[in-house]
């Protein structure tokens, strides 16, 4: 049996955890390659216009991966809890693909509120292939211990690029978008050409984050908001600026972010990503934000 | 300092809230602008780009109602974005310079009675919770007995005799209803204009155009977000279902989605705010032979964004026309018109 995870949403946070778990079970896993402009395409084929760059590319790997696999796994990710909830993409993304792509499906629902949990779904998914429930959930925790610890270490190494000399700046955004190489990766590299150490909101304390995000966000119940954006505290006598990195038109960013850039007051930008757009736009504005954290820390070290 | 209390209206519902704050409030409780083009104007000078279009209304709203002198204002919010409205305009609203305290009553789409109880307690020290349950539950029921009278206003009025007739017996009804002091009496000046709006001479043709309104739920209910939407189709002799109305967002809405999600078998989950439901509507609408179906949205509105392909396949197995209207903060509605009349025109050839 092959399943297909595509490259996309839910499988960067949970990247690691799908390799140990089916390297435990013995099930070969496909990835789809990284995004490119053909899956690109693929996707804009099928998406509604007004869908956000996100999903449509999701969607692009999903069709990609349609005739390479047995199944395609999607989790669904409902809410950790009843303030923890995540975005409307990510709760209807099976019934989308279901009617827009029509492949074969394994999928399993995390919702606490109505206690859906991810363990229990996992089991349901996979004991229908006759693998014994005992070893998935052995293979649960082992994954989940394995992708800690992998998680844990990345952490650290990105405390010890606080430290670094250089000008920081903290990039904000969600890491289906960070890590995608149509959005976040040239963005990175333009930073880093720019001189700029790259400080990652994603490897932070998740529960410190959630907590400190209060300062910024009161009341907010977006769980991965609260853990991107509470990274600003955990970080913030320590960077030189933020960037905002966001595909158009993501829904929750657009009130969050908004909220954090009225109440921060160190210099940020905020960069909206369409599928239309060039680089060359982003260039000049990465320059001048990079000459004005420049100006700001002459005058600091000068004081 | 007097207070003096503010909040953001959706279509005729600002009446029975009005109702219920003044019955239990002592201060002062504002009468609330109507959404013009000079709202809409302020609410979108002062939000983000991309969001969705009830926070630009409702955020001009505040803005008029703050420089009315309000310095008390209440938001309520649902489950989608919605709920976080109230934290963002708070601060946009403090950034310009007014002075005022915001309670959101509902966050993340739960009521909790007791933190209501809490706020309203704060805004006025002499709430009573008696007077509260008293005068919610004529309230419940004014929302009730308004939602009944629209759906058959709904499926008649385009084919009154008199045009405006409807209306003017509306308008009369809401004002009596605001009179009213007891369920009974309530109950009684409901079922007298029952009566005169079925003795309201229609002509009806043997063969009617039926259209089924299905969206979001915002731009559905506020007559202004959708430019008047129901009343276009009116003019054109067409009876209009609607299925979304706060008696059903409020009481109905947790038992039927779960009975909607069994009956629908090519969506396995609830998919986020009312996207679901309208997928199960467009079934319905295509089970009981109406001729179209209108689907209204705001603009950037995630969950119906990801219903809309649906929506669509599923329309087409039933084989009924959808048109996809998506409302902006246009101040004019000439482009929607040409839109409106071809799908109309489309119809009348189809039958």
């Amino acid at each position: 049996m092959k399943i297909g995870i595509p490259r996309g949403l839910y499988f960067y946070y949970f990247n690691s955890f799908y390799k140990y778990f089916f390297d435990y079970l013995d099930i070969q896993l496909i990835i789809s390659p990284k995004t490119n402009s053909d899956i690109l395409k693929l996707g804009m084929d099928i998406a509604g216009d007004e869908m956000c760059m996100s999903l449509k590319t999701y969607l692009g790997h999903v069709v990609y991966l349609k005739d390479k696999c047995d199944y395609i796994l999607i989790s669904r990710i409902a809410n950790y809890g009843e303030y923890n909830q995540t975005c409307t993409n990510f709760l209807a993304l099976y019934d989308i693909v279901n009617n827009l792509v029509g492949c074969k499906i394994i999928d399993y629902n995390i919702d606490l509120k109505n206690k859906d949990k991810e363990l229990e779904g996992l089991v349901e998914a996979f004991s229908k292939f006759k693998i014994k429930r005992s070893k998935i959930i052995k293979a649960y925790y082992y994954a989940v211990n394995q992708s800690n610890i992998s998680f844990n270490k990345k952490i650290i190494s990105n405390k010890e690029l606080l430290n670094s000399n250089k000008l920081k700046v903290l990039l904000i955004s969600h890491p289906y978008n960070l890590y995608d190489e149509y959005v976040g990766k040239p963005i990175i590299k333009l930073l880093k050409e720019n001189g700029l150490e790259v400080i990652d909101c994603n490897y932070f304390n998740k529960d410190d984050c959630s907590h400190f995000s209060k300062h910024f966000v009161p009341h907010l119940y977006w769980k991965y908001q609260k853990e991107m954006l509470g990274s600003i505290g955990l970080s913030k006598s320590k960077i030189d600026g933020i960037i905002f990195l966001t595909t158009f038109p993501c829904g929750l960013d657009s009130l969050a972010n908004e909220l954090v850039m009225r109440s921060v007051d160190i210099p940020y930008l905020n960069i909206v990503i369409d599928q239309t757009e060039s680089l060359s736009g982003f260039e000049t504005r990465i320059e001048s934000f990079v000459d004005i954290l420049n100006q700001r820390h002459e005058r600091n070290v000068k004081n | 300092l007097k207070k003096r209390v503010a909040f953001p209206l959706m279509g005729d519902y600002g009446i029975p809230a009005t109702y219920l704050f003044k019955h239990i409030m002592s201060c002062e409780i504002m009468d609330i602008p109507p959404i013009t083009n000079k709202t809409v104007e302020l609410g979108v000078k002062n939000s983000p780009d991309f969001i969705c279009t009830p926070f630009k209304y409702t955020l001009g709203t505040l803005i008029e109602c703050l420089d009315n002198g309000a310095n008390i204002l209440i938001q309520l919010g649902g489950g989608c974005r919605y709920g976080y409205y109230a934290n963002l305009q708070e601060k946009i609203l403090k950034d310009l310079g007014y002075d005022f305290k915001m309670y959101n009553l509902v966050t993340a789409g739960i009521t909790h009675p007791f933190r209501i109880y809490k706020y309203l307690k704060e805004i006025d020290k002499k709430v009573n919770i008696f007077k509260i349950f008293y005068y919610l539950l004529i309230t419940i029921r004014m929302v009730k007995y308004m939602d009944l009278v629209d759906i058959y206003i709904r499926e008649n009025i385009g084919f009154e005799k008199e045009i405006g007739s409807f209306e003017k017996l509306k308008k009369k009804m809401l004002k009596d209803f605001t009179k009213v002091k007891s369920v009974f009496k309530l109950k009684k000046i409901y079922k007298k204009y029952m009566r005169l709006f079925k003795d309201i001479p229609l002509s009806k043709p043997n063969k009617v155009i039926k259209i089924g309104l299905i969206g979001e739920l915002y731009t559905l209910m506020e007559s202004r977000a959708n430019y008047d939407i129901e009343k276009f189709l009116a003019s054109h002799n067409i009876s209009i279902t609607r299925f979304t109305n706060v008696t059903y967002l409020l009481f109905k809405k947790g038992k039927l989605s779960k009975r909607y999600l069994k009956k629908l078998d090519n969506v396995k989950y609830k998919m986020g705010a009312d996207a679901m439901d309208n997928i199960y509507y467009t079934k319905y609408l295509g089970e009981n032979n109406y001729d179209g179906i209108i689907h209204i949205k705001s603009s950037f509105c995630t969950p119906e964004i990801g219903a809309m392909p649906i929506i669509k396949k599923v329309a087409n197995e039933y084989n009924v026309p959808v048109l996809f209207l998506t409302m902006d903060t246009n101040s004019s509605m000439v482009g929607l018109t040409t839109r409106l009349e071809a799908f109309i025109d489309m119809l009348e050839m189809r039958n």
